[in-house]
């Protein structure tokens, strides 16, 4: 806990799930990483930490906010919409899609 | 002559004058240069490190806009495990110590691991295993690893089937024993790759083999070849972690694509983690309970920093107890750690701890 409030992104209170998803995917760099999702969320680096602004952007882009708000995505839907704006393949989002794809 | 309030590698705490304060960081980072053959960190940047350990406040933090990712090694079982695991005995299931950490404490990653955090005790179960990742897939919107340790040292006797190097080894038996550890590493990496396969199937992001070669060169080559093997045929992100700063020659002479393994330093270790095909690596530098954590930090900035500047894919320090500056204690004091996680960021370079 100690990292988070030091050094961590702060996962869906801002963007830190986002720009580990380009570490993992793409093995980006940090820096890189990061000017990539500022890019595709038309902010800047540096707002990518910041609570309050990815708060708001969460919400209105749909792809999860940290409190529990009725009808906002969630889970594998918010995972889906992520996969969508940052251009990656999430795996548990593609076997949702095969599961409901297939010939009933 | 001001005095500074300075942990031990042990969490002791003593009073330190500044000049004790700058020689440690001045001999921490000498210690790492000259066991590593790499550069020391520069002067600008041990009066950064004075500066963090001399700052009277009880915590640190960087710069707002240089926050790296975190990821971490079965961090949810210290919620419900018990005291030799560090845990805090919560009354809570796997599935929601990981819901706590992404909802609650605002992890950039997490991972699945199962209490016996090794991949040999996992595969016989790894269908409970699989269940638990999909299920945790359902609800979770940061990534989520698969977590274990390679842990060679399980297949020999008595707990596994092939001779104990710890055995034979005394007994002037060295033929036996390198060739009972290569034995067991070909078992180690088909138990690993086997797990992958199916956390693969089971939609995990990624795989985490943690505390890599705490067994020695054997059991780094093989989590290389698991790490190649499913680095090319699964769609896994690999995320190697480290046991110790240096690779152990428990065999001494196993080499990977033309390496000699016994005795590598990070910097060296990241290059063959990348060619195996990983995404990220994690460096360790082991902590001196003896030394203060001015001399413990700055030796292991220096070693991350080469690690970084050597590497191209993203370096997660391990930063807990034990390693990466922190104090070898059950609760890693939160002073220690927050200028350690600094010093990781601002020296270390790292894209993640």
């Amino acid at each position: 806990m100690a990292h988070v409030l030091a050094s961590g992104m702060g996962g869906i209170r801002a963007a830190g799930d986002l720009v580990a998803r380009m570490q993992l995917h793409r093995k980006m760099r940090i820096s890189e990483a990061k000017a990539f999702v500022a890019g595709k969320l038309g902010v800047g680096v540096s707002d990518l930490s910041d609570e309050v602004v990815m708060r708001e952007l969460r919400e209105e882009l749909d792809i999860g906010v940290v409190t529990a708000m009725p009808g906002a995505a969630r889970g594998l839907a918010a995972k889906a919409r992520i996969g969508r704006l940052l251009g990656v393949e999430i795996a548990s989002v593609e076997t949702l899609r095969k599961k409901l794809n297939a010939e009933l | 002559m001001p005095s500074h309030r300075m942990r031990m590698g042990d969490g002791r705490v003593e009073a330190m004058s500044s000049d004790k304060v700058r020689a440690d960081i001045l001999a921490g980072t000498e210690d790492a240069a000259d066991r590593g053959r790499i550069p020391t960190i520069t002067e600008q940047e041990r009066d950064h490190l004075f500066d963090l350990f001399a700052y009277p406040g009880r915590i640190v933090g960087v710069e707002p806009g240089r926050e790296v990712v975190l990821s971490d090694d079965g961090v949810a079982g210290s919620l419900y495990a018990e005291q030799g695991d560090s845990g805090v005995g919560v009354p809570v299931s796997r599935e929601q110590a990981i819901r706590l950490f992404e909802r609650a404490f605002g992890f950039d990653t997490i991972e699945l691991g199962h209490p016996d955090y090794s991949y040999k005790p996992v595969k016989p179960i790894v269908a409970n295993e699989q269940q638990c990742m999909e299920s945790v897939l359902l609800g979770t919107i940061i990534p989520v690893y698969y977590g274990a340790m390679p842990n060679l040292a399980t297949y020999a006797r008595p707990d596994g089937p092939f001779g104990n190097p710890s055995d034979l080894l005394p007994e002037g038996k060295i033929e036996e024993a390198r060739a009972a550890q290569l034995a067991a590493a070909e078992a180690c990496t088909r138990d690993m790759v086997y797990v992958g396969r199916k956390m693969a199937d089971a939609g995990a992001d990624g795989l985490d083999f943690d505390t890599t070669a705490s067994a020695g060169d054997a059991e780094f080559l093989a989590t290389l070849l698991a790490v190649e093997e499913l680095s090319a045929n699964t769609h896994l992100s690999i995320q190697v972690g480290m046991a110790a700063e240096f690779v152990l020659g428990m065999h001494g002479e196993v080499t990977y694509k033309g390496e000699r393994l016994a005795g590598l330093y990070p910097h060296q270790q990241v290059k063959l983690v990348e060619k195996a095909g990983a995404a990220v690596f994690g460096p360790v530098v082991n902590t001196n309970t003896r030394r203060s954590c001015a001399w413990n930090v700055a030796r292991a900035v220096t070693f991350v920093k080469a690690c970084s500047e050597a590497a191209s894919i993203p370096i997660h320090a391990n930063v807990g107890m034990g390693v990466g500056g922190v104090p070898m204690c059950e609760t890693p004091p939160v002073d220690a750690v927050t200028r350690a996680s600094v010093a990781m960021v601002e020296i270390g370079r790292v894209d993640g701890l």
